[in-house]
């Protein structure tokens, strides 16, 4: 990583901890949801000066889009202030101190940031990359992998999803008939 | 030129921040978690351009129709205190 993307990202860590801290600290619910859709949209950012596109693509579209009107659903079910309760502040700082220090010390093992010798790029990526045109035929790798080597794990995931959808679907349905129900509407 | 306007963009994103810090009223809050996505789309696009990868442009396009959805679905909760229950005075169309 060179210098100008070192400082982008720095710049936006240290917006990310501001946002966090001031979340933290905020008493009004709504507020509160609103800083986490900036939040979404800054890790959005660090992602992709990470390179790793895809996943800050999802944290668009779930973290910034989806969860702040979820929270905002909530919000309009429950209440817009919550009641301050007392809290050990200086237990939960030494625990997330812990927590914190054997996540970084756990970064020590492993490969450095675009390494080449890494594992992941070691055990088969080298055969996807070179072969899958001949033994799948697709030119696209991601492709080959995720609907070929990988076929029945896709499978699998599309049908968790396709249960979500039609859950959703039955929670939805549901809901609308009992509204239009005419023993509601005295 | 590209490393001017990230830095313009950064410190823009600043001010934005620190009127969503402080800001007395949610009208506030809401302008400037909109103008943020904004902003994260300018350096999504200028970062792209940085490096020499002008396709980062699709991507920013998509954050700029999330935001505009999100920025929709807030001011409907403002306007009407919810979002999915519909209105008495509203037929139940659909």
């Amino acid at each position: 990583m060179d210098i100008g993307s070192f400082l982008i990202n720095a710049i936006l860590l240290v917006f990310l901890a501001a946002t966090a801290i001031a979340v933290a600290r905020l008493q009004n619910l709504f507020a509160g949801a609103m800083l986490f859709g900036i939040y979404s949209l800054l890790s959005a950012g660090v992602f992709v000066v990470l390179d790793a596109v895809d996943v800050a693509f999802t944290e668009a579209a779930v973290g910034a889009g989806i969860a702040t009107i979820l929270m905002l659903s909530t919000i309009a079910l429950t209440g817009i202030k919550h009641e301050s309760i007392p809290i050990r502040p200086l237990r939960s700082l030494l625990l997330v101190a812990v927590v914190g220090a054997a996540l970084i010390y756990g970064t020590f093992d492993m490969p450095r940031f675009g390494d080449a010798e890494a594992p992941a790029h070691q055990h088969v990526a080298l055969r996807y990359l070179q072969q899958s045109g001949d033994e799948i035929g697709i030119p696209n790798v991601v492709t080959s992998v995720l609907a070929s080597y990988r076929g029945y794990d896709t499978l699998g995931e599309v049908a968790v999803i396709f249960t979500a959808g039609i859950g959703v679907l039955c929670l939805l349905g549901g809901s609308r008939r009992r509204r239009t129900d005419p023993a509601d509407k005295s | 030129m590209y490393i001017a306007g990230i830095a313009a963009v950064l410190v823009t994103m600043a001010l934005t921040l620190a009127r969503a810090f402080m800001g007395p009223t949610v009208y506030d809050r809401i302008l400037a978690v909109n103008s943020f996505g904004t902003k994260t789309v300018l350096i999504i696009a200028l970062y792209g351009y940085f490096t020499g990868r002008p396709d980062f442009l699709d991507i920013a396009l998509v954050y700029a129709l999330i935001n505009f959805i999100g920025t929709i679905a807030v001011l409907k909760f403002f306007e009407y205190g919810d979002l999915g229950r519909d209105r008495p005075s509203q037929p139940d169309d659909i």
